[in-house]
C-alpha cells in the first residue's frame, strides 16, 4: 500500500483544504443576493435555536445556584433520605442535559431539512 | 505489601495496553491526514467514546472528589458543568466545526477569517492552554503513582509522558482514536465498579453523613512532611509524636480548639472518633455546612458558583483537545450525534466523582489533615472494604485512574504537537511528508516535556482548580472567537485578535496572580480566583465592539466562509440518508 500523493497548487492558507462543494444548486455556489437570502434564514433559524438552548442551559444552572441563595429552606426537603439539592445536582440534571441535547439534534436536523426541501423545490 | 504490588501490576497493565493500542496504529498511521485526524472515518460511537477518553481526565474526577470531601454541595458545579460544557457545545459549534474542514483551532481562524495573525494569536493560546491543562495531569499521575507505590514524585508524571510520546509519535491520530475509544470503556469499568460496591456497603451499614466535624472512622497514623500549621475544630485529646507549637510531644496530649505549629515529621495517630485537625489552607466544615448549598466555607460562594458555571460550560468549546476530535467525524449531521452521545456518556460518568467525595468524608476525613485529598479516590477502597478485596478495588481505581491520565495527556498532546509542527516547528514550507511527520513528533516531544518540568514546581495546587483556571482561559478566548466566528458574519480580524488579547491577557493574568501570588482572602482574591465572569464579557464586548469600529477589515470571503459552515451536506450532491 502505498500513500496518498499529496499534491501542492498555491495554498492559500496553511489549512488544509476541502474539495470544493462537489455540486451545490446554482444560486447558492454563485453567492447571488437569491442564494444569500437562503443561507442567511438558516443561519437564523438556527442562531435562535443555539441561542435559546445555551441560555436555557447555562440560565438554568444558575437558577439552581441562585435558588440556594434565595430560598436556602429548600435543602430541608428530602426525597429517599437526599436532601432536594444534592438529588437535582448530583442526579437530576443529568435527564434533563441528555433531553435537552436530544431535543436540540433534532430542531437542528429538522431546520436544515426545511431548508434544503425550500431549495430543491423551489 | 501486596497492595503496592497490585498498583504497580495495574499501572503497568494499562501502560502496556495504551502502548500496544496505540503501536497497533503504527502500520496504517502512514500518511498525514493520518496523523491529525484519523482520515475523518470514525463511526460516532466510537468517536463519542473516543471524545469521552479523552475529555474525562482524572485531574478533573480525582479533584473533584477531593473537592467534595473538603467543601461539600458547591463541588458539585463541577461534574455538573463539565456535562454542560458539552451541550452547549453542541449546539453552538459542533456541526459548524466539522463542516469549516479545518485541522485545528488555528485553521478554523484562518478559513473563517483569512488572517495570519489570528492563526499565530490562537496557536499561541492553543499551546498555552494544552500546557495548562497537561500539568495538573502530570502532577496527578505523580501523586497517584506515590500514594498507591510510594515511588517518588518524579516517576509518575514521566511514565506518563513516555507512555503518551511512544504512541502519539508512532501512530498519531488514529490510534489515539482506537485507544481513547478503549480507555474510556476501561475508566468508566474502573471506577463504576468500586463506585457501586462502595455504596451498596455503605447501605448495608446504614451509614449516615454526620452533622459535626469529620471524626476518623478506624486507627490511622498520619505523617506530615512538612511542617504544617493545622486548626482544631473542637479541644481533644490527640496523640502526637513529634513538635506541636515548638514543644516536643510524645503520646496523648490535650490539644485546644484553634490553630498549632506541627514541625516536620511530626506523627498524628487518630483514633476512631477522634476529630480530624485540618490543613490551615482548608475550611473546617461541620457535616450540616458541608450538606448546605453554598456552605463550602469560601469566600463569595454564590459568586463563585455562577462564575464557575460559566467557565466550564463555554470554556468546554474552547479546550484545544475536544476541538480536534470533531474533526474525525464524516460530516456535521454526525459531530452533532457523536455530541449527542458524548453528553450522556458523561452523564453516566460523572455521578461517580460526588459518590466517592461523600464517601471519602465518612472514611478518609485524615486527607483533610495534609490537605492531599486529591487520593480521595484512590485511598477510599482499600480503606472502606477489608483485606484482599479491598486491595483488587484499590488497583482497580488505579487501573482507571491511570488510564485516564493517558488518554487526556495524549489528546492535548496530539492538539498541541499538531499546533506546535504546524505553526512553529516546520521552517518556510516544506511540504515533504516524512518532514512533517518529523515535525510532529518534536513537537510531540515539546507538548509534554515543558507541562512535565513545570508540573515538577506545581505540586502544593490543586487538581481541580488547575484545570478550573484552564476552563477560565479557554472560555476567555476560544469561546468568543468560535461563537462569533460561527455565528456572526460581521466579525472582523482586527476585532478577533483584540478579543483574543483583552480575554486572554486577562484571564492568564488572574490565573497567574492566583496560582503565584495568592491574595488575602475577600473580593480581589475571589475575583481572581474565578475570572470568568467579568473576563468572557468583556472577551465578547471587545471582540464585538472593534469589529464594528473595523468594517473595512472585514474578509472578502466572509459571507462564503460563513456559507459552508452552515450548509448541511446533504444539499452537496448526494441526498442524505432517508431523503428522497
Amino acid at each position: 500500500m502505498t500513500p496518498d500523493r499529496i499534491r501542492i497548487a498555491h495554498p492559500r492558507t496553511d489549512a488544509a483544504r476541502t474539495p470544493a462543494a462537489r455540486t451545490p444548486t446554482g444560486e447558492i455556489e454563485q453567492q447571488t443576493a437569491v442564494g444569500q437570502w437562503y443561507i442567511a434564514s438558516l443561519i437564523r433559524s438556527q442562531r435562535r435555536l443555539a441561542a435559546t438552548v445555551t441560555i436555557a442551559a447555562i440560565g438554568g444552572l444558575m437558577a439552581v445556584a441562585a435558588a440556594s441563595a434565595l430560598w436556602p429552606g429548600w435543602s430541608r426537603w428530602r426525597l429517599l433520605g437526599i436532601s432536594a439539592p444534592w438529588l437535582v445536582l448530583g442526579l437530576g440534571v443529568y435527564p434533563v442535559m441528555i433531553a435537552a441535547a436530544a431535543l436540540a439534534v433534532r430542531h437542528a436536523e429538522r431546520n436544515e431539512r426545511a431548508f434544503v426541501d425550500l431549495i430543491r423545490h423551489q | 505489601m501486596t497492595g503496592q504490588l497490585a498498583a504497580i501490576l495495574a499501572v503497568g497493565l494499562v501502560a502496556l495496553v495504551a502502548a500496544l493500542a496505540g503501536t497497533f496504529g503504527l502500520r496504517r498511521g502512514r500518511t498525514v491526514a493520518d496523523f491529525y485526524v484519523a482520515s475523518r472515518s470514525v463511526t460516532p460511537a466510537r468517536n463519542a467514546a473516543a471524545i469521552g477518553g479523552e475529555y474525562l481526565s482524572a485531574a478533573s474526577f480525582l479533584g473533584i472528589a477531593g473537592l467534595v470531601l473538603v467543601y461539600g454541595y458547591d463541588m458539585l458545579w463541577y461534574p455538573v458543568g463539565y456535562t454542560a460544557g458539552y451541550l452547549v457545545l453542541l449546539v453552538l459549534v459542533a456541526a459548524p466545526l466539522r463542516r469549516s474542514g479545518a485541522y485545528t483551532l488555528p485553521d478554523f481562524a484562518q478559513i473563517r477569517l483569512g488572517s495570519r495573525s489570528v492563526r499565530t494569536m490562537s496557536s499561541i493560546l492553543v499551546v498555552l492552554i494544552g500546557w495548562l491543562y497537561l500539568v495538573p495531569q502530570l502532577s496527578g499521575a505523580a501523586l497517584t503513582l506515590s500514594t498507591q507505590t510510594g515511588a517518588p514524585d518524579w516517576l509518575g508524571g514521566a511514565v506518563v509522558c513516555v507512555v503518551v510520546v511512544i504512541s502519539v509519535a508512532a501512530g498519531g491520530m488514529r490510534s489515539i482514536t482506537f485507544s481513547q475509544a478503549v480507555l474510556f470503556w476501561l475508566k468508566f469499568t474502573a471506577l463504576l465498579l468500586p463506585a457501586i460496591v462502595l455504596l451498596a456497603l455503605w447501605h448495608q451499614r446504614g451509614d449516615q453523613v454526620g452533622s459535626g466535624y469529620p471524626t476518623s472512622r478506624s486507627a490511622v497514623s498520619v505523617t506530615l512532611t512538612a511542617p504544617t500549621t493545622v486548626r482544631a475544630p473542637v479541644s481533644e485529646v490527640l496523640t502526637l509524636v513529634g513538635t506541636v507549637d515548638g514543644r516536643p510531644v510524645n503520646g496523648p496530649v490535650a490539644v485546644g480548639a484553634g490553630s498549632h505549629l506541627l514541625g516536620a515529621g511530626t506523627r498524628v495517630d487518630l483514633r476512631p472518633g477522634d476529630v480530624v485537625p485540618v490543613v490551615s489552607s482548608l475550611p473546617a466544615r461541620t457535616g450540616s455546612q458541608w450538606l448546605q448549598p453554598l456552605g463550602s466555607g469560601l469566600q463569595h460562594p454564590l459568586y463563585a458558583s455562577l462564575s464557575l458555571i460559566l467557565a466550564i460550560c463555554l470554556g468546554t468549546m474552547g479546550l484545544p483537545h475536544v476541538l480536534v476530535r470533531f474533526y474525525t467525524n464524516p460530516d456535521g449531521r454526525e459531530a452533532r450525534r457523536t455530541t449527542l452521545i458524548v453528553v450522556i456518556l458523561l452523564s453516566g460518568f460523572y455521578l461517580l466523582p460526588t459518590v466517592f467525595g461523600v464517601l471519602g468524608r465518612s472514611f478518609v476525613p485524615d486527607l483533610l489533615l495534609t490537605g492531599q485529598t486529591d487520593a480521595t479516590v484512590l485511598l477510599l477502597p482499600q480503606r472502606m472494604v477489608p483485606g484482599w478485596p479491598g486491595v483488587v478495588l484499590g488497583a482497580v481505581v488505579t487501573a482507571g485512574a491511570f488510564a485516564a491520565f493517558l488518554s487526556t495527556a495524549s489528546g492535548l498532546t496530539v492538539s498541541v504537537a499538531g499546533v506546535l509542527a504546524q505553526d512553529f516547528l516546520r521552517r518556510g514550507r516544506e511540504v515533504l511528508q516524512h518532514r512533517r511527520i518529523t515535525a510532529f513528533r518534536v513537537g510531540a516531544l515539546l507538548a509534554v516535556g515543558v507541562p512535565y518540568g513545570l508540573s515538577l514546581f506545581a505540586r502544593q495546587l490543586s487538581l481541580a482548580a488547575v484545570v478550573g483556571l484552564a476552563f477560565a482561559v479557554a472560555a476567555s478566548t476560544f469561546c468568543p472567537l468560535l461563537v462569533l466566528g460561527v455565528w456572526w458574519q460581521r466579525l472582523t480580524p482586527t476585532g478577533a485578535i483584540a478579543g483574543l488579547c483583552a480575554g486572554g491577557g486577562l484571564a492568564t493574568t488572574a490565573v497567574l496572580l492566583t496560582v503565584a501570588a495568592p491574595l488575602r482572602p475577600g473580593w480581589p482574591a475571589t475575583l481572581l480566583a474565578q475570572p470568568a465572569a467579568w473576563s468572557v464579557p468583556i472577551a465578547f464586548l471587545v471582540m464585538i465592539v472593534v469589529s464594528l469600529l473595523t468594517p473595512h477589515r472585514l474578509p472578502p470571503g466572509a459571507a462564503r466562509a460563513m456559507a459552508r459552515l452552515h450548509l448541511p451536506e446533504g444539499l452537496t450532491g448526494d441526498p442524505g440518508p432517508g431523503r428522497h
